[in-house]
């Protein structure tokens, strides 16, 4: 089960040279800064780009090779655009419909009914478009798109075009649509936080190429690329609701590597849950601290160092295996005589529950 | 009423004329101005400006050609003569070629510019929702560009209505064929009967206000002050 794509594209001013074998299940990322070929790369798996040459093959299925291109509307696929792009013509009962009549019946698998109530737009069905909200509009846009069943849905940086509050809005259906069906996604963006928040896979784009790929946790945690620097730079640990301490309203996150206190997250013991924790978040110490006001102090290993600039050194640590890391002074460094192997306290600052 | 006989039969064939010009302006101007709205063919510019054309040549010049093309030394004469049509200057059918001809661009420009104004995404959203090009042209084109086609429609109506240039050229005056409305006023006015080219003149400039309003009305926001 494996989605393989190879696209070459050649024009003044931008090229796309990529090759990729991406799991064919859960949400796949492609990331990175605006220019650097994430939606070229999803308009050629969907054909509305032209690619002599390329390759793509979805779950065993070949949608396009040397002899073959299916045009996209034989491509089994759902499409979310930046903007809705719903059509205004039609209310949103027939746009949900539009794409819907277009399937064979064999070929539906899809509970409408159940999609409706996950995306919360029973009470829009009778509604044009141009009555809707942005976040409303996508909601209907993202149902639209997997009324046909799709057998891999793309999404073009569904939330780019919404203020924070329709976003934070949308992000919770969108995380129960990753738990609940097993279609595979591509997930276009460029905010490091949406992707930590839903990605299982990262493919990271620049210039065009796919500067690397694999799970979200690794990749972010790779002082080679230019995620782990920057002010947004930090790790994504995958954790568990481990217990609650209603008298400090805090929670405790299990992970592989160690346990985080977080603030109070209401969600039953078992509950799988993803935290952020941003480089310049963590400290280092060499003695673990006592007398201080930071709840998660975790033992780590030193792995590798790289010179941020500006006097800042970034620090890739391992909690038996669960990479973190931090952003420390030059100086620090020095003075701690950080070396690969040395057993050294991580302070945790802050923890982001995502 | 003051109108005679002929007068009668004049708007008759007058709106007969239109009436068919403007079915066959819809027929033949949707896939022009499809074209003209996506390609990217340098002919572009040339096809454009060819259908532009009888905005501002005089209608007699249109007229002059097509009566040479069409007459019995033209190549347009000849292959129908060989088709065994024989010659369509002085006839109705002819008249109704040369109307296609003079009111294209009244049909192609609104209808072009509701196709540019559509977009790429809406084909791009229907081919995403498994829709083929035909089906989207039907189901998410058309509905999308109706006040264009609306617009056209009237526009062209409108225009062949008062056509009068080309007619004379290369319809005459030949009563229930080809003698329609503007020269029937022509020739009342020379024949002094000013009160009969009132009549018909009035209703015109009615006729042609009211088709105004309505262009108006269709076009989106058309209804702001």
């Amino acid at each position: 089960m494996s989605i393989a794509a190879r696209f070459r594209i050649d024009h003044a001013g931008f090229s796309l040279d990529v090759e990729l074998e991406l799991p064919g299940e859960g949400v796949t990322a492609l990331f990175g800064p605006s220019g650097s070929g994430k939606t070229t790369l999803l308009r050629c798996v969907a054909g509305l780009e032209r690619t002599p040459g390329g390759f793509l093959s979805v779950n065993g299925d070949v949608w396009q090779d040397d002899r073959l291109f299916l045009p996209t509307h034989r491509r089994p696929l759902g499409y979310v655009f930046q903007e809705a792009s719903l059509f205004p013509h039609l209310t949103v009962e027939r746009n949900l419909a539009f794409g819907l009549k277009r399937v064979p019946a064999g070929s539906r698998q899809v509970d409408t009914d159940h999609l409706v109530d996950l995306l919360g737009i029973a009470h829009l069905l009778g509604r044009r478009p141009d009555k809707l909200s942005g976040g409303e509009r996508q909601r209907v846009a993202i149902a639209r798109a997997l009324f046909t069943s799709p057998r891999l849905l793309l999404m073009d940086e569904p939330l780019a075009a919404l203020d924070p509050q329709r976003k934070a809005e949308i992000l919770p259906y969108l995380e129960r649509l990753h738990r609940e069906l097993s279609i595979p996604v591509l997930y276009v963006s460029h905010a490091p936080d949406e992707v930590a928040r839903l990605a299982d896979t990262l493919v990271l784009m620049e210039d065009g190429r796919a500067k690397a790929v694999g799970p979200v946790a690794e990749v972010l945690a790779r002082l080679d690329l230019p995620t782990a620097h920057g002010g947004e730079a930090g790790v994504m640990v995958e954790a568990a609701v481990a217990a609650h301490d209603q008298a400090y309203a805090l929670t405790r996150l299990d992970f592989p590597g160690g346990a985080l206190w977080v603030p109070n997250h209401a969600e039953p013991i078992g509950t799988p849950a993803r935290a952020r924790i941003l480089a310049r978040d963590v400290s280092l110490a060499l003695v673990k601290p006592e007398h201080t006001s930071i709840l998660n102090i975790l033992p780590a290993e030193m792995v590798e160092t790289a010179p941020e600039g500006k006097g800042r050194t970034l620090v890739r640590l391992s909690l038996a295996g669960t990479p973190l890391l931090a952003q420390v002074s030059d100086k620090s460094a020095a003075v701690l005589g950080l070396a690969p192997g040395k057993q050294v306290f991580a302070q945790i600052k802050a923890v982001s529950i995502l | 009423m003051t109108l005679t006989e002929a007068d009668l039969s004049a708007i008759f064939l007058t709106l007969k004329l239109a009436g068919l010009t403007t079915v066959l302006l819809l027929l033949i101007g949707t896939p022009v101005a499809w074209w003209l709205a996506r390609t990217r063919s340098p002919l572009k510019g040339p096809v454009g400006a060819v259908v532009a054309l009888p905005l501002v040549l005089p209608p007699t010049v249109l007229g002059f050609y097509l009566l040479v093309l069409m007459g019995p030394q033209g190549m347009v004469g000849q292959f129908t003569q060989a088709l065994g049509l024989g010659l369509l200057p002085f006839t109705f059918a002819g008249l109704v070629v040369a109307s296609v001809l003079y009111s294209l661009p009244f049909v192609v420009q609104p209808v072009q510019n509701a196709f540019e104004a559509i977009g790429e995404r809406p084909l791009e959203a229907a081919a995403t929702l498994r829709a083929g090009p035909w089906d989207s042209f039907f189901s998410v084109i058309l509905p999308l560009a109706r006040p264009g086609f609306v617009t056209g429609a009237i526009l062209g109506f409108a225009h062949t209505l008062g056509e009068f240039g080309v007619v004379l050229m290369i319809g005459g005056n030949i009563p229930d064929k080809t003698r329609v409305l503007s020269v029937t006023i022509y020739d009342h006015v020379e024949a002094m009967e000013y009160g009969q080219a009132h009549w018909l003149a009035a209703g015109m400039l009615v006729v042609s206000f009211l088709v105004l309003l309505a262009v108006n009305a269709f076009k989106p926001g058309g209804r702001q002050p």
